[in-house]
């Protein structure tokens, strides 16, 4: 908390009420290595994290993890830009685990403690721990149908998660057997996010939350010739996270939130938030709370601060009281292919006196695209200008352009209404208008 | 300022002790670590038509050979920057890369702050040259003999060239070392670790060269005599003379050329013996003024200025080097115009001239123990001897675009020639002029033009 008052104090809410589990701000640490025992929860709500879910607890014995455990993908001098691990559930004793969680419970009252569980999927085993799990006076569970290695071969995890009557099932059991909140944590290793999403509300979920890791191997070590991490010799595919995978991720919980069956069921989005701008993001497609792990095993807990303070200070800029305020605003506008107005058009304009002529607007138009960017020289100095007929403003210069601003896209103005490829004359199966 | 010296002038070795001698002429600018280098390759942009290349002497394709290094392709890298420039790895270090491809680096316009092309050139042409790798073959022998004059950068560069080509080169240098100003001519902490005789090793490495040194032209040898026993001549002799002030005084003890302490410095085994005067005043604006006035300081000189007799706009010293001397304590008066050496039996004591721009000049008197003068090399034409009708340009040897003489048979590049006066342009000539010398025996093309 901080001990002085600057004069001006965001005044955004971040106050979450998310399926019944309250919270001081919408920033859990998802269950992972970083909330695998009190001593990092703890320093995670010094930090001031809202909420943890707690590493997985599975039946004793635990199981046994391997060394190494992480793969990354570094990518051009940035570190981790994308993540992978091949570590299981919790490897410590469940009573253990328990005893502590009730501990920071007691201790940390306002803040959202969420346990993830894994056991077989046998009624019995989820009755034997779902009372014990109780006890602690943890706010709800996380049921972890997502992890993608180890535990799935061992019919549970991704497993459960990929067959939309198991996680029916398994969720309604846990209905039946706790007054907890249960939260389905959906693994993203399917076809369709929407089939699992809509098992877990069938069978009463109180809540999903999603991506889990993606099936993944980061890369080959090529003189070991062996998958990476590699094991003595021997490499196995892992579950990817990190900044790589946020596309994937906005796009899962997007389309829960949107789907009229799933719509309404709150979402704990995660998968490549390292900031508040990537969870205001997943908040306007529908989440009504953000989980973290990678970026916080990459930077430590402390990077909460900024999320917290900078979520506040743009919601404040936008004139959004709390989070409800904008939370699934995105989704209206997420529409199919078909809805889209293809009468709409832009072109690129380049800003000459921001362009420092590396000429990568050029090439990539001219090489992989529509030769829509002419290479001049006008008195020896470089100048690349658009050619307005050849752009159909796909926007590839502009992402290419390594200046801000230098590239801009801009509407041309069109007397033609919209016009969407269910009402094309190309299209074969058009809608024709209501006349 | 205006103060007169007294006592004899302070002119003494050993003013520092080993140990800082050591720090002092250590590496200026210490090479970069692989993960440096990494980080420093990835800021590329990787440009289409990237002005870098265009700005290059030797037109490396920078984006290129920095690509591979971000790839870990480091062979790769060296060979692309060699391919082009054999003596990549003296560039590296000697290069105004300010004023030539970093400047042009589009990061320069976007951030002020260009990709740093001279230290990952160093990095790559470091990693080859360590390993001992020789990264070309050469063409099956061709029969012809070339003799090349010089073994500075641009004869090194024309006899490497033609090397590959097959042909057989025979270098002709005047000193007991090669290298050029690489050698004797570049500040010692440019070029550390003896690089320039390390590369010079490294270029003859791919065979086809030999070199036999104490042999001047006007000495033991004739032009003439080159012509009749070689199939073609490049001449490389650099310039072997320095301007003078034509003002009184400047026979003086204690008052020489700065190119000649330069080389002294190079040269010397044991730093603290040589001599350097406690006040030190040199004349000049270009980097060899930069380059003695600095060296003077970090061999303990206790006052040293350069005196520039225009605005500081006008010094050929690039910007950057001017606050590398300055750095170094180097006080820099420009519209300081001397006119005149004073001495005390037979020795410099002092400078005295006109201080200030136009109406603002004033008389100024700066009390010297050694003046060093720095106003230029120049070009000497007296050993070519009968000349043959080599025709001369503003003082230097005549050539076309390709580095032809007006002689048939005879080439020239490098310093002796008009052009920028850096390593890499001679290098550029030397390879210019060798695939000339290589057309024209293909072709029978014209040996001038």
């Amino acid at each position: 908390m901080p001990i002085f008052s600057t004069e001006n104090p965001p005044m955004a809410d971040l106050r979450i009420d998310f399926a019944g589990i309250r919270a001081p701000n919408p920033f859990w640490l998802a269950s992972a290595p970083p909330t695998d025992k009190a001593y990092n929860v703890v320093r995670a709500f010094r930090a001031g994290w809202g909420g943890v879910v707690w590493k997985t607890l599975g039946e004793d014995p635990p199981v046994v993890n391997v060394s190494s455990r992480y793969g990354a993908t570094h990518y051009n001098g940035m570190r981790m830009a994308g993540f992978n691990n091949i570590e299981l559930i919790t490897d410590r004793p469940l009573a253990l685990n328990l005893a502590e969680i009730t501990e920071v419970k007691r201790d940390w009252p306002d803040r959202a403690l969420v346990v993830s569980l894994m056991v077989p999927c046998e009624e019995a085993s989820w009755q034997r721990i779902l009372p014990l799990v109780e006890a602690t006076g943890c706010d709800g569970i996380e049921l972890n149908f997502g992890c993608p290695h180890g535990m799935s071969e061992r019919n549970m995890g991704a497993a459960v998660g990929q067959v939309p009557e198991y996680v029916e099932m398994v969720t309604r059991w846990c209905k039946q057997h706790s007054r907890m909140p249960v939260i389905v944590k959906l693994t993203p290793n399917v076809t369709d996010i929407l089939a699992p999403a809509r098992a877990a509300l069938r069978g009463g979920a109180d809540a999903v939350s999603l991506i889990n890791t993606v099936q993944s191997i980061t890369g080959v070590d090529l003189d070991l010739m062996a998958p990476e991490p590699v094991v003595d010799g021997q490499g196995t595919h892992g579950g990817y996270c990190g900044p790589a995978v946020k596309p994937i991720a906005l796009r899962m919980v997007a389309d829960i939130a949107r789907d009229p069956a799933t719509a309404g069921l709150p979402i704990s989005g995660i998968g490549g938030i390292g900031g508040w701008r990537e969870a205001a993001e997943f908040i306007a497609l529908g989440a009504g709370s953000v989980q973290v792990c990678t970026a916080a095993m990459h930077y430590g807990f402390a990077i909460v601060e900024d999320m917290i303070d900078g979520l506040a200070r743009w919601m404040d800029g936008k004139h959004y009281a709390d989070i409800a305020a904008f939370r699934g605003r995105a989704v209206r506008n997420y529409v199919h292919w078909n809805d889209l107005n293809l009468n709409f058009q832009t072109i690129a304009a380049i800003d000459q006196t921001r362009c420092i002529q590396c000429g990568l607007c050029h090439i990539a138009c001219e090489d992989t695209s529509h030769q829509a960017i002419a290479a001049r020289r006008i008195d020896g100095k470089r100048q690349y200008e658009v050619i307005d007929a050849a752009c159909v403003g796909c926007n590839l210069c502009a992402h290419v352009c390594p200046v801000e601003y230098c590239i801009t896209m801009h509407p041309v103005a069109n007397s033609a209404g919209a016009l969407t490829w269910q009402q094309h004359p190309n299209n074969p199966m058009r809608q024709e208008a209501a006349a | 300022m205006g103060e007169s010296a007294s006592g004899a002038p302070d002119i003494a070795p050993g003013r520092l002790d080993a140990a800082t001698l050591a720090t002092h002429f250590a590496e200026a600018h210490p090479p970069l670590s692989a993960q440096q280098a990494m980080v420093e390759a990835n800021r590329c942009l990787f440009c289409h038509d990237a002005p870098c290349i265009e700005a290059c002497p030797t037109g490396i394709d920078v984006p290129a050979f920095i690509r591979k290094i971000a790839s870990g392709n480091l062979q790769g890298s060296a060979e692309t920057i060699l391919r082009e420039n054999i003596l990549g790895g003296s560039c590296a270090r000697v290069c105004p890369t300010e004023v030539l491809c970093q400047h042009a680096c589009v990061r320069t316009a976007l951030e002020g702050k260009p990709v740093a092309i001279g230290a990952l050139q160093r990095h790559a042409t470091d990693w080859l040259m360590q390993r001992d790798i020789q990264p070309f073959t050469r063409a099956a022998p061709s029969g012809r003999s070339i003799a090349v004059i010089g073994a500075g950068p641009a004869g090194l560069a024309c006899a490497h060239r033609l090397a590959l080509h097959g042909h057989a080169v025979k270098i002709y240098e005047a000193k007991a070392k090669p290298g050029g100003l690489n050698e004797y001519g570049i500040a010692a902490y440019k070029l550390t670790d003896d690089f320039a005789r390390r590369e010079v090793a490294f270029i003859l490495g791919v065979g086809g060269i030999e070199i036999i040194y104490d042999q001047a032209l006007g000495g033991t040898l004739s032009l003439s005599g080159l012509r009749r026993a070689h199939d073609a001549v490049f001449l490389a002799i650099g310039q072997a003379g320095v301007r003078v002030l034509g003002i009184e005084g400047e026979a003086l003890a204690g008052v020489r050329p700065a190119v000649d302490f330069i080389a002294s410095l190079r040269q010397a085994p044991d730093k603290a013996a040589l001599p350097v005067g406690r006040r030190v005043v040199v004349i000049g604006g270009g980097n060899t003024a930069i380059d003695a006035a600095t060296q003077a300081r970090l061999l303990g000189a206790e006052e040293v200025s350069i005196l520039y007799r225009r605005g500081r706009a006008a010094m050929s010293a690039t910007a950057k080097e001017q606050d590398w001397a300055q750095t170094h304590g180097v006080r820099i008066l420009d519209h300081a115009v001397v006119r005149r050496l004073r001495g005390r039996d037979g020795a410099v004591v002092a400078v005295a001239g006109t201080l200030g721009a136009g109406q603002a000049a004033r008389p100024f008197e700066l009390a010297a123990d050694m003046v060093l003068t720095a106003i230029g090399q120049i070009f000497v034409a007296d050993p070519l001897g009968d000349a043959e009708a080599l025709t001369l340009a503003d003082g230097r040897i005549a050539v076309d675009a390709r580095g032809a003489t007006s002689l048939p048979g005879v080439w020239a590049g490098g310093d002796c020639t008009a052009g920028a006066d850096l390593t890499v342009a001679a290098v550029q000539d030397g390879k210019r002029a060798a695939e000339a010398i290589h057309a024209h025996f293909l072709h029978g093309e014209p040996a001038h033009g």
